[in-house]
């Protein structure tokens, strides 16, 4: 077995020394570029607790914004998706999803609403335990109500490929990290000059896939991991970048990132999945964002299999307060949880209002949990 | 959930890795993996499936966020909890998906 503390003995990745010198350097670099604010952006959920957790934002510059973009794959989950999703629960097949799409409000319910109401959901861990579901309770139909980005859509492909049982097909939810970068980077609100690329997407697609992006919008992209001090030296050559105006990418995690990346899961993804157009809640049409079945498995697709209803479910008006909810402005980096007059008050995790309150990778909920900005000695 | 969570191979099965994680032992699928995977290697598991071999001079350094996360956090803590729903992800043999 792994022997307790074995990895405690490598300190230096939260050596508190280290994280003090990366925070002077961060902020030496910021203020010679001699403006502010600079502005970067992370698109990564597990970026934003490490952020949260780590207590770093709290010594960050002044001059610095590190906001947090669309990388919570449940939040950009669009509401037509999640009444997809619904109609299907209602029409009397078996729902099997991740944990936190359950509670996703869609335009007057959520699966939790409907299964309140007598629907079939069951919460799966991986798209490996839907298959498995779908043999007990054959020939029951299951549909795998699949979120997540590419890391996660691998695993859907996988299963896929694996030879499910005839009464198992998939709604495909899933997005595609590298076109929205593109969108965000051309909205005029955000003025993002930079972005932090989360580690473990760019396992699969390889740092290579950015070299396009940052030769057509002349934006650094720098790949790092979720270490504390990972990202505080991201954010220093993602900084000092911007100050030199260099248009590049550059790997800070090959411990775990390749220029190439993951090619056979790449491979896999490919033969099953297609990206297409779709818009993600709150940011905009994303082109390419989306991962569809491909045709060949036409039959496998719970939206060729089923006439799914949506309309049925528009018998209510949608709650006035979801209407105040600004989580789009919040994935799109122009406004923050406390710019949002229902964050704390009206919404709160146990009664969420906007998919960034429902998701652990949600802004609202990361914000709302890890609350104020805990010192840095959270650090040692 | 972009976190993934990493594991030592004990023994490999009709293509299934049985993988410990701190103690216990799951079933990690190697349909994606990047590279040939043998027992006593690291493997990053995300939602069931190894995505990468872990280079062993990298293992130390990976496995001390996740340490910190195990020991240190409370029931509520985000990380944590992520940490673990990876860990529930990978088969537990017995095919329970709840």
């Amino acid at each position: 077995m792994i022997a307790p503390g074995a990895g405690v003995r490598q300190l230096k990745f939260r050596d508190p020394e280290t994280g003090r010198k990366l925070v002077e350097s961060l902020k030496r670099v910021t203020a010679e570029i001699g403006r502010f604010p600079v502005s970067v952006m992370h698109v990564c959920g597990s970026h934003e607790q490490a952020i949260a957790r780590f207590g770093l934002r709290a010594n960050f510059p002044k001059g610095l914004d590190v906001i947090m973009g669309p990388g919570c794959p449940v939040c950009i989950t669009d509401i037509p998706e999640v009444d997809e999703g619904v109609a299907l629960a209602k029409q009397g097949v078996h729902i099997a999803t991740y944990g936190d799409m359950v509670k996703v409000p869609g335009t007057v319910r959520s699966l939790a609403d409907a299964q309140a109401e007598g629907a079939k959901v069951h919460v799966v861990y991986s798209a490996a335990q839907a298959v498995e579901l779908a043999r007990r309770l054959a020939p029951e139909e299951v549909v795998f109500f699949a979120t997540g980005f590419e890391t996660t859509a691998v695993a859907t492909a996988a299963v896929v490929l694996a030879g499910p049982p005839p009464n198992f097909s998939v709604l495909s939810a899933h997005k595609y990290i590298p076109p929205v970068m593109e969108i965000v980077a051309e909205m005029p609100e955000t003025r993002v000059e930079g972005f932090l690329a989360a580690g473990h997407a760019a396992t699969i697609t390889g740092w290579g896939i950015f070299e396009a992006f940052v030769e057509r919008h002349g934006i650094p992209v720098v790949v790092a991991g979720f270490e504390p001090l990972d990202i505080l030296a991201g954010l220093v050559r993602l900084v000092e970048l911007v100050r030199d105006r260099k248009a590049e990418v550059v790997n800070t995690y090959p411990r775990c990132v390749t220029r190439e990346g993951n090619l056979a899961a790449q491979k896999k993804l490919w033969r099953v999945f297609r990206p297409v157009g779709g818009r993600w809640r709150g940011i905009a049409h994303v082109p390419n964002g989306n991962l569809r079945l491909t045709d060949a498995w036409s039959r496998l697709d719970a939206r060729r299999r089923f006439q799914i209803d949506v309309a049925s479910l528009w018998d209510y008006a949608p709650s006035t307060l979801a209407q105040s909810c600004i989580c789009g402005d919040i994935m799109a980096g122009i406004a923050s949880p406390s710019d949002c007059r229902l964050f704390g008050k009206e919404c709160v995790p146990d009664t969420p209002v906007g998919a960034c309150m429902v998701s652990s990778e949600g802004t609202c909920k990361i914000w709302h949990l890890y609350g104020g900005q805990p010192s840095f000695e959270a650090l040692a | 959930m972009c976190l993934g969570v990493p594991g030592r191979v004990v023994r490999i099965e009709d293509g299934v890795a049985i993988v410990d994680f701190w103690g216990v032992q799951r079933e990690v699928r190697l349909d994606v993996v990047d590279e040939p995977v043998a027992p006593g290697d690291y493997i990053l598991n995300h939602v069931g499936f190894a995505i990468r071999r872990i280079p062993e001079g990298e293992i130390g350094e990976t496995l001390s966020l996740y340490e910190t996360l195990l020991a240190a956090a409370s029931q509520e803590d985000l990380m944590a909890a992520d940490v673990r729903g990876e860990i529930a992800a990978a088969g537990n043999g017995a095919g329970d998906g709840s």
